[in-house]
């Protein structure tokens, strides 16, 4: 296949200077959240300036030591966004008196920990694919886990996805987003093959032998079943997108994404049909506006709220502290974007959005640039599924689809996705730091001359 | 693998334009339909703290906003509060913004499309937005006496406006509220005095119900009845209209009677001046017969009736006919040309309706704004009387005024006269239900051959004798006020 040859240079220090950018925006964001509602600069402000300034460098000094030529772009913009969120919620807290700041502090430090340990203790990424049907195994029951009795959190905002363990909350969900995106990268590497070229043929088409595809209709029942027995419609559409692309990744058939794709509207169709709660969502979404949606339990309010914010803020925002989010349910995390919107504008809103297209980019280029298949998937999968759940999470708020309840990746308040998110850039940045360090003098035969096999 | 790494990176980036594309139509495109939503109170969240404009009234604040020393740096203060809760309403973070405080929010937050420059140059100098103030047409003197013409335990509504221009003189309802309940910012207070008032019959918290209120016009309508048929050129002022007793429709039982008060009983014909001095009751509804329904439905369109989009600048609720009823049948029609039925009108409609008759015929558009003025005291905005619509003729319009000259010189409106002044005038009385309560209605203008001033009185649910004392003596006592007699 062919190598996107760039030049093997580091590039760390160009890092440090875009870490410099990163950690600029977080912390103004923050100074202009104190200055406009009157708090002073305390302690704590210079303290968590110091902390966030601190947990960038251990990644910074950790990719230095443990993969020197990963992509510089993607830790700063991974900061950014961070630090954006932290302000943001800060902004909130003080408004509404919540706390949601300082445990959002506590797993932004217990997040940066796991992604610097990812980065330690994985030599390469290609050991993963070892644990191919763990990560399966792990998946599935990550998934169970809201449904058993006892550590299930109930019905959270109509979705049944939390665990509840002591004083903690988690969503595992957001973990199984990273297990099955190994799984899937794991044996779509290894079985490419046999799906592609065993089986029987209809006519033009290639039919795989169900053996072979077994897992993956495990996974697709998987998340079919996320959407009917946990009612979450978002992690639902986000797995079934992280199978449909790296399915077609691993096989460049487009008809089996079509087939796929066909097979989802069919089940939304029934799920629209069957289930009450998918039903008043879509009617919801569609009739936002209705003042009997708006004020119907359940109804529209919260995604009304956050458009009225959004077109208060219009083209260039109120300013940070100087609009109303706080009229928004859930502002500070499945409704962030709206916070955003409001505050920063329409020009601050699409700051944020090429923020992550630029570091949905890296994670595509890490894809193209990496040798092994294994890691081209894995990455690939890894960054669709960012992209995806910035779509249906922004895409929601604006009332673009209806709404779901994904997080938005590093701003929402929440420490499950901040774990998961941070430990996804740790993954990526090894993933390019492959991808980019000279090559290797043996490139492993079996990831050659796999680009297009006749389908004979 | 590559080209299908490529082609996912282009529907990763279609998704993001796509977004792209949403985000500018919520805070772009569909900003301001956003903002204008009914269910939208960011504008109120975001003014509630902050100094909006004074209404005033005769140089006087009937609003304001008062410094607090809580983090919520202003609250509206109302001044008078039970004289003029109908107009100003309230702007209240917990129950919502109604009166002028809603329909002058921009003007009153400084936040109109006139001071975008203003607001540009705010913009960069950090400055706020500062409200504009809003001075109103009302004479407080009359408002004053207006209200307290109204006894407490009796509802009821007196409009007083200028035909020629539609500026409003006086607009007062009772039973009222203190807006200082409204405009607390103790959300449980609020609350309480909310359901509290909210259940008083009479009280309308979010209007005066001199214009948010629709009442059975009862013989007020009859002067529709009269314009419509010297319109239709098959009557004129000598014309014999049939009186009987009671009007009888073929094949049915019911039976319409006569008016019971005056000397209708007195003949089985009647001219217009007869019929309306009595204010008897089945010339008018053989009019209507003749005339059909639909003839009666544009002449009450040409007064105001059944216009849903009035404001001044408040929305005004439309007033009626026929009302629900649609196509109406004989009896039903006949009931509705005596104003019953399903007939509704607000005071100020009644108002509006005989201002046109004052005016040559021609409807102005009524007004509460005389200016609104920057805080330097530049005016950006001074009342421009309008013209809603020609109502009628100016010839029938004379001829209406003089038969409602005789009805206050020599009918059942006497009450209404002021020495060395003609008035002219027209009362009704409509039947509520089988309550054998009344509304009861005085209209009129004067002086009859210059008028300057509409009064219009309207007790709802009172007996006979009580209308009667409430309403013409009490015009009287306003014409003679406002013409300084």
């Amino acid at each position: 296949m062919s190598q996107l040859m760039t030049v093997a240079k580091p590039r760390r220090n160009i890092e440090l200077l875009l870490l410099v950018l990163a950690l600029g925006m977080g912390v103004m964001a923050n100074a202009l959240v104190n200055l406009n509602l009157g708090r002073t600069f305390d302690n704590d402000f210079y303290t968590q300036a110091a902390v966030l300034a601190g947990l960038s460098l251990a990644v910074h000094v950790t990719l230095r030591f443990r993969a020197k030529y990963a992509d510089p772009v993607i830790l700063p913009v991974t900061v950014a966004l961070n630090g954006l969120g932290l302000a943001v919620i800060h902004r909130l807290d003080i408004v509404t008196g919540d706390t949601a700041g300082q445990r959002q502090w506590l797993w932004t430090g217990l997040a940066v920990a796991a992604a610097v340990s990812v980065l330690w203790l994985l030599k390469d990424h290609r050991v993963l694919r070892r644990y191919t049907y763990i990560s399966l195994a792990l998946s599935a029951f990550l998934l169970i886990l809201p449904l058993v009795p006892g550590i299930s959190a109930g019905d959270v905002n109509g979705a049944t996805v939390w665990i509840k363990l002591g004083p903690f909350s988690f969503q595992p969900g957001e973990i199984a987003k990273i297990t099955l995106a190994i799984f899937f990268a794991g044996y779509l590497s290894s079985n490419r093959d046999l799906i592609l070229l065993a089986g029987k043929r209809l006519g033009r088409l290639q039919l795989p032998r169900i053996r072979d595809l077994g897992p993956m209709i495990v996974a697709w029942i998987a998340s079919v079943g996320v959407l009917v027995f946990q009612h979450d419609l978002g992690t639902s559409i986000l797995f079934f997108g992280l199978f449909m692309v790296m399915i077609y990744v691993a096989t460049s058939r487009i008809s089996w994404v079509f087939i796929g794709l066909v097979l989802m509207a069919v089940g939304g169709y029934a799920a629209y049909s069957i289930f009450p709660h998918v039903t008043r969502r879509i009617d919801t979404w569609i009739h936002a506006l209705d003042p009997q949606y708006i004020g119907a339990n359940g109804g529209s309010f919260q995604v009304v709220e956050g458009l009225f914010g959004m077109a208060n803020g219009g083209l260039l925002g109120t300013g940070l502290g100087e609009g109303s989010p706080d009229s928004v349910p859930l502002a500070n995390s499945d409704m962030i974007i709206a916070s955003i919107g409001e505050e920063l504008g329409l020009v601050g809103l699409f700051a944020v959005v090429c923020l992550y297209a630029l570091l949905i980019g890296r994670g595509f280029r890490a894809a193209l640039g990496t040798r092994d298949s294994f890691g081209k998937l894995l990455a690939v999968g890894l960054s669709f599924a960012f992209a995806l759940q910035c779509f249906v999470i922004i895409g929601g708020v604006t009332r673009l689809i209806p709404l779901t309840g994904l997080t938005t990746p590093f701003l929402a308040a929440g420490g499950s996705s901040l774990l998961a998110n941070w430990i996804i850039v740790a993954l990526l940045l090894k993933i390019s730091n492959a991808a980019r360090r000279p090559a290797e003098s043996a490139a492993k035969p079996d990831d050659q001359s796999r680009k297009e096999v006749p389908a004979s | 693998m590559n080209q299908a790494i490529r082609n996912s990176w282009i529907v990763a980036i279609a998704l993001f334009v796509l977004l792209f594309g949403s985000i500018s139509y919520v805070q772009f495109f569909d900003a301001d339909s956003l903002n204008a939503n009914p269910s939208n109170n960011r504008q109120l969240l975001k003014t509630f703290c902050s100094d909006r404009g004074p209404i005033l009234v005769g140089g006087h604040p009937i609003a304001e906003s008062v410094a607090t020393d809580s983090d919520c740096k202003y609250q509206r203060k109302y001044n008078d509060p039970l004289l003029y809760a109908g107009l100003t309403g309230f702007f209240s973070k917990y129950a919502g913004q109604y009166g002028l405080e809603s329909a002058m929010r921009d003007e009153l937050a400084g936040t109109t499309n006139e001071a975008l420059f203003d607001r540009i140059s705010q913009a960069f100098t950090g400055v706020r937005p500062q409200g504009q103030s809003v001075a109103l047409t009302i004479d407080p003197a009359i408002q004053k006496m207006a209200y307290d013409m109204i006894p407490d335990g009796v509802a009821g509504s007196i409009v007083v406006m200028n035909p020629k221009t539609g500026a409003i003189v006086a607009m007062v309802s009772k039973p009222s509220y203190d807006t200082n309940l409204m405009a607390s910012h103790d959300q449980a207070s609020v609350d309480a005095a909310y359901a509290k008032l909210v259940n008083v019959p009479g009280i309308d918290l979010f209007g005066s119900a001199a214009y948010k209120q629709t009442y059975a016009p009862g013989s007020v309508f009859k002067l529709v009845d009269t314009a419509a048929a010297l319109a239709s050129g098959k009557y004129n002022k000598d014309s014999v209209l049939p009186n009987p007793a009671a009007m009888k429709f073929p094949g049915i039982a019911y039976t319409l009677p006569n008016y019971l008060y005056g000397q209708c009983d007195t003949q089985d014909k009647a001219s217009f001046t007869f019929a309306l001095e009595n204010s008897c009751n089945t010339p008018f509804a053989s009019i209507a017969l003749d005339l059909g329904q639909d003839a009666i439905t544009a002449q009450a369109d040409k007064f105001g009736f059944n216009d849903k989009s009035l404001t001044f600048p408040d929305a005004v609720t439309a007033s009626q006919f026929p009302g629900s009823s649609g196509k109406l049948d004989g009896p039903a029609l006949a009931r509705s040309a005596i104003g019953q039925q399903d007939v509704t009108a607000t005071p100020l409609q009644i108002a509006m309706m005989t201002a046109a008759i004052a005016n040559d015929g021609k409807q102005m558009k009524p007004n509460l704004v005389q200016t609104v003025r920057t805080p330097d005291l530049k005016t950006v905005e001074t009342l421009k009387p309008e013209v809603l619509r020609q109502s009628t003729t100016p010839e029938i319009a004379h001829q209406i005024r003089d038969w409602m000259v005789s009805v206050v010189d020599n009918g059942i409106a006497g009450a209404a006269a002021v020495p060395g002044v003609q008035v002219a005038g027209k009362t009704g009385t409509a039947e509520v239900g089988n309550t054998g309560l009344n509304n009861a209605w005085f209209t009129g203008f004067a002086p009859a051959n210059d008028p300057q001033y509409v009064v219009t009185i309207m007790m709802p649910n009172v007996d006979v004798p009580t209308g009667a004392a409430l309403t013409s003596p009490n015009a009287s006592k306003l014409f003679k006020a406002v013409l300084k007699k």
